[in-house]
């Protein structure tokens, strides 16, 4: 970020603000930094989730008169995060739910509910499905995740309605929700996380505990199991901790390496088959959640690598594949960061200062990035993991003797305070990205 | 006319520039660490500062005691549930950085 990246054709874009400052310039003189208010680029950002809505907003509250448009097909979005308190029988769905109103007329960006089907990076443009190709001098492309169901044995995208993954906002959440307000007492609910890396680390675990909570107080000979190719998980101690407290044997969790991990579904017959087949596990209600690679859009535009994910430059989120486009949010490979939320809502913020800074000419000052995530067992319940981040080394890597775990020897008023603050951690940052 | 010597034609010239700009508004500032930091506390303490729900306002503190609150969270002391694990993230320069930026909001 010590450098300007100002390319001639941003130069020229500048127009009369930027034609001084070169006659300035080819006069000898030191150069000066383009004002703010007179940027006029032409920004297009792929995906109005945490990441591209947060760049959306922020570039304009820097430079007003920045062109700046997200194109996102959906006229609503539906937090992924928060969903578990929706499967826990304490918040409406309906609540999850963020337009893009605030972003359009207070911030005058525009807004294209479409869905982009080509980015044409040597053209700079966008190509979306039912509008005009869209123009632009920045490309942010921040498209969430896919699910890579080529790496799941039996059962695809088709078969989501009967066991569906809820690892998208709003109505796949409605769909698992509804088959277990549906079943029967004394049955079992099957939980399948995924393996690394994925959207929400602790989220399949905070799942458990939550479904656990609605089933203890509706349907209470009911079990939740939790079938995991992973032998250790995000706050897995505090979790632990929590399921024993509150539900005891209502939650049970199976390792990998103890034949947790799902190696083929059954659709029909509502089976998960793990280790090796050998052993079968039927359940009235199967939440499975698949792996998952970055948004197909960014793998289609060669952005990703063979992992699946988006190698970026960890101090400029620049794609290291393809110049002029940025990669944010849970599709890029972020060094320590975890796919949450509020990296996503960082980084965002991140790369409307950098991209400012590049079009001014003014270094953008490096400056820490943080991480806070808050998991509920139950609705006063909660605990957190914090971060705070630095570029080192080439890579964004957690800054010593900071961050960490809500300690595990507190007791039930710690927890409640914790658990106080989480809703006001979702009203925030959902203000803050959506305006 | 007196001839210009350079120095006086090129701050001439900075000049014109500067009028053409016309006044300079608060966004043709350069972004700030302090301002960009406290962007990151935005997340859990709402835009701008100004808290949401149980989330605690930040905005118009006085910037002592809000150096005062975040040292005192990197040791541990106030009693606070995250904040000692995000404080302990910086350095005492940036917390007086962005200390000064909060307060200057309202």
């Amino acid at each position: 970020m010590s450098r300007s990246h100002l390319s001639r054709r941003d130069f020229l874009r500048l127009g009369a603000s930027g034609a001084t400052v070169a006659a300035l310039g080819l006069a000898g003189f030191p150069a000066l930094s383009l004002a703010r208010s007179r940027l006029d680029a032409r920004i297009v950002i792929v995906g109005g989730g945490s990441a591209g809505a947060t760049t959306a907003r922020y570039l304009k509250q820097h430079a007003p008169n920045l062109r700046v448009t997200l194109v996102e097909p959906n006229e609503t979005y539906y937090t992924c995060y928060a969903g578990n308190w929706y499967l826990g029988g304490f918040r409406e769905l309906d609540t999850l739910g963020h337009g893009y109103d605030r972003l359009r007329e207070e911030y005058d960006i525009e807004v294209v509910h479409d869905r982009a089907e080509e980015l044409d990076l040597a053209g700079k443009r966008v190509i979306p499905r039912d509008h005009h190709p869209i123009e632009y001098d920045r490309l942010v492309v921040a498209p969430g995740i896919d699910f890579a169901w080529d790496r799941v044995e039996g059962m695809g995208p088709e078969d989501t309605e009967q066991i569906p993954h809820a690892w998208e906002g709003g109505r796949p959440f409605r769909i698992l929700r509804e088959q277990i307000e549906a079943m029967d007492d004394g049955g079992t609910v099957i939980v399948c996380p995924p393996k690394e890396p994925y959207r929400c680390p602790p989220g399949p675990y905070e799942r458990m505990a939550l479904i656990a909570h609605y089933l203890k107080k509706h349907k209470p000979r009911t079990k939740v199991l939790g079938l995991d190719p992973k032998d250790s998980f995000s706050k897995q101690a505090l979790f632990k901790q929590g399921w024993e407290e509150l539900y005891g044997d209502m939650i049970e969790w199976v390792p990998g390496s103890q034949g947790g991990a799902p190696d083929r579904l059954s659709v029909s017959d509502r089976k998960v088959l793990t280790d090796g087949g050998d052993q079968v596990h039927s359940a009235d209600v199967i939440n499975f959640i698949p792996p998952q690679q970055a948004g197909a859009i960014a793998r289609q535009a060669d952005l990703s690598d063979d992992s699946g994910w988006c190698p970026v430059d960890q101090e400029t989120f620049r794609s290291q594949r393809h110049d002029g486009v940025y990669v944010i949010g849970d599709a890029a490979v972020a060094g320590d960061m975890p796919k949450s939320a509020h990296t996503a809502n960082n980084q965002g913020k991140l790369v409307a200062a950098t991209i400012v800074g590049e079009l001014t000419g003014e270094p953008t000052p490096h400056f820490p990035t943080v991480n806070t995530c808050y998991s509920l067992v139950a609705p006063d319940w909660a605990f957190t993991i914090a971060a705070v981040f630095e570029h080192r080394g080439g890579e964004i890597r957690e800054v010593e003797g900071s961050g960490g775990l809500s300690p595990e020897d507190e007791g039930q008023a710690f927890r409640e305070i914790e658990a106080l603050y989480a809703p006001g951690w979702y009203e925030s940052i959902t203000r803050d990205i959506f305006g | 006319m007196p001839s210009m010597t350079p120095l006086r034609y090129l701050t001439s010239i900075a000049l014109s520039t500067a009028l053409l700009a016309g006044p300079v508004q608060a966004e043709d500032k350069p972004l700030t660490r302090g301002e960009l930091i406290a962007q990151s506390c935005f997340a859990c303490h709402g835009p701008q500062g100004q808290g949401a729900d149980t989330m605690p306002p930040i905005a118009g503190w006085d910037k002592d005691l809000m150096v005062e609150y975040l040292l005192d969270f990197q040791e541990g002391k106030r009693n606070p549930t995250v904040m000692d694990r995000h404080a302990t993230g910086y350095t005492e320069e940036e917390i007086r950085e962005l200390a000064a930026y909060l307060s200057e909001l309202e």
